[in-house]
């Protein structure tokens, strides 16, 4: 059974309200409907809140009924990862240990999400504490990707591209610290954005990698997942690693196409371990985009291979400090009956931490603990470095790079689970990105013979969200011929 | 080939000692398999020499933004100015126990 993504806009929301076509409240319960249709197979939502949505679909009609201008996303449903905080709903992290939790505050980018008119649905599954490749890790019971059930979404983000490839959200957000965005953008056949590092606050994110995790959009189209960029992006006090610089209106050049463009294409990304399909899939796209007017270069990343190793020491020894937090004192689950505290934080955090969020704790504290701090934290943090100035030097010579997104389509559910380096490697194309801090979208880029999506990853320079956006509306023009 | 093994289940038992974590003793031994998996992959790191790389802590020092903290410290450093915060009623909703101006928490000193 295949479900497909609404041809739903956020232009053509908006403008529908406004012309009187529809309502926010009547568009907002198509899509409470459709997630109460759909969901049961597919589990994108841990939580589904109402009353809310149609609160706030209610302000959005007042608006138009009084004559007043439309919000940028006035009445467009959205819906979150469950890592972000928004005032009063719940916010699991897909954790035990973060079970009732109810924040009582709004993280920046889905406050800015609110006040352009967004109707939140609710909150999104995702692998716990968004460590996960598959969705596999949610403490709640894992994410059935929409084009075939018995596979995954990806992760850690995979409620999020599901819930978009269902029609069950006209865009929602995710958070990427290895891949989390794109790798399940891909593997559910939807637009999904990395930002640079700094563009998008973090504030109100639940922290898993703090020098690597980002907020970013998933949609059905490059329009409407710039569209969300451009509205949650910006400087925020409240994060001291987001960037002043001024955020660009990202659709206003959409659509100049990629003629005169250098697109640079890494040997490294094509070599042993790409599946044919996908290799045949991507160099089509490619070949497409030199028709279209772009100059394609051989270009060389040469220190790739070594991205996944140095990911999994620095991600892991940031985690096992930022986890520290959660210890049964402030909030969410506390384990019953503990004589002293260091019982309590043990057994509160045995009880509520997962398989995978211990490992990554163990390992980080592992790579950071005496004596091997040298051989493991400080190496990863060096071959960080050559990876960020293999893209600076390749960089100097291409606009933007095309690569896969993953090795494969989506895998079965099970098929990885219990072997945690086959796991890690599904984010080989797209670790590299995470640690040097620079911006991509993964965009669908044709289908496997099992009609398992395919995606095209395309990276760009800091700061330049824009190129990316507009080669990744190129592709899509190229695919839809 | 236990006697190559990187992580020992000693090494398990102290790490998860130092993160505050209880394991089970299946969980121990499933844990020391992963983690020797998983440093084996990190051992290709040495294959590359790094002696003269700078360590990349972040990415803004790769934008030059870190030199402005040194340079330009008014610039970068946000006023220190006592601003409001979030109500305490609201934070301790949250909180497993409290009694409305302390969490509470059992007995610290153990013996």
């Amino acid at each position: 059974m295949t479900m497909t993504v609404s041809a739903v806009s956020i232009t053509g929301i908006r403008t529908a309200i406004r012309n009187g076509e529809t309502t926010a409240r009547e568009t907002t319960e198509g899509y409470l409907n459709r997630i109460r249709e759909q969901d049961s197979r597919i589990h994108a939502f841990l939580s589904v809140d109402r009353d809310y949505a149609l609160a706030q679909a209610q302000r959005i009609d007042k608006l138009q009924s009084e004559g007043e201008t439309l919000p940028p996303l006035a009445g467009v449903p959205v819906a979150i990862k469950d890592v972000l905080a928004l005032e009063g709903l719940p916010a699991t992290a897909g954790s035990k240990i973060l079970e009732g939790y109810r924040p009582p505050y709004t993280a920046t980018a889905v406050k800015k999400l609110a006040d352009a008119g967004a109707v939140f649905l609710g909150k999104l599954n995702c692998d716990e504490f968004a460590m996960g490749s598959s969705n596999e890790n949610s403490a709640y019971g894992a994410v059935h990707n929409p084009h075939d059930l018995d596979r995954v979404p990806g992760g850690s983000s995979g409620g999020s591209a599901a819930a978009v490839a269902a029609g069950m959200a006209v865009a929602t957000l995710g958070t990427d610290t290895g891949g989390s965005i794109r790798q399940p953008a891909s593997f559910c056949g939807v637009v999904g954005v990395l930002p640079t590092y700094g563009r998008v606050s973090r504030y109100g994110l639940i922290a898993f990698a703090s020098s690597l995790d980002r907020v970013g959009p998933f949609a059905a189209n490059i329009r409407d997942a710039a569209t969300i960029l451009s509205v949650i992006a910006g400087h925020d006090p409240m994060d001291a690693t987001s960037s002043p610089l001024p955020v660009p209106n990202y659709t206003a050049e959409l659509d100049k196409g990629v003629r005169g463009m250098t697109l640079g294409v890494p040997a490294e990304y094509f070599a042993e371990g790409l599946d044919p399909e996908v290799k045949g899939a991507i160099e089509g796209g490619i070949e497409r985009l030199r028709t279209a007017g772009a100059e394609i270069r051989k270009i060389s990343l040469p220190h790739t291979r070594y991205a996944i190793p140095a990911y999994y020491v620095i991600a892991t020894a940031e985690a096992s400090s930022n986890l520290a937090r959660f210890d049964g004192v402030r909030y969410g689950l506390r384990a019953p009956q503990s004589d002293t505290l260091g019982t309590m934080y043990r057994r509160t955090r045995d009880l509520g931490f997962g398989a995978e969020v211990k490992r990554r704790i163990l390992l980080g504290t592992y790579v950071l603990s005496h004596g091997y701090y040298d051989a493991y934290y400080r190496k990863a943090q060096q071959v960080r470095r050559l990876l960020a100035d293999d893209f600076l030097r390749a960089f100097k010579e291409v606009d933007a790079i095309l690569t896969p997104t993953a090795p494969t389509p989506a895998f079965r559910i099970g098929e990885k689970s219990d072997d945690p380096v086959a796991m890690y490697l599904a984010d080989i194309y797209t670790v590299t990105a995470s640690l040097a801090g620079i911006c991509g979208v993964s965009v669908p880029c044709g289908k496997s013979r099992d009609g398992l999506p395919i995606g095209m990853q395309i990276l760009g320079r800091h700061f330049d969200e824009g190129t990316v956006f507009r080669v990744g509306r190129a592709l899509e023009n190229v695919i839809a011929d | 080939m236990p006697e190559t093994e990187r992580v020992s289940l000693e090494d398990v038992r102290r790490v998860a000692e130092l993160g505050y974590l209880e394991l089970m003793p299946e969980e121990e031994s499933r844990m020391r398999r992963d983690l020797n998996a998983i440093l084996d992959y990190v051992a290709q790191l040495g294959e590359l020499d790094t002696a003269a790389v700078q360590p990349m802590a972040q990415v803004a020092e790769l934008l030059g933004t870190a030199d402005d903290v040194q340079t330009e410290k008014a610039s970068v450093l946000r006023e220190d100015a006592v601003r409001p915060c979030l109500p305490r009623e609201s934070v301790m909703t949250s909180a497993p126990e409290t009694d409305g101006i302390f969490f509470k928490v059992p007995r610290v000193i153990e013996r």
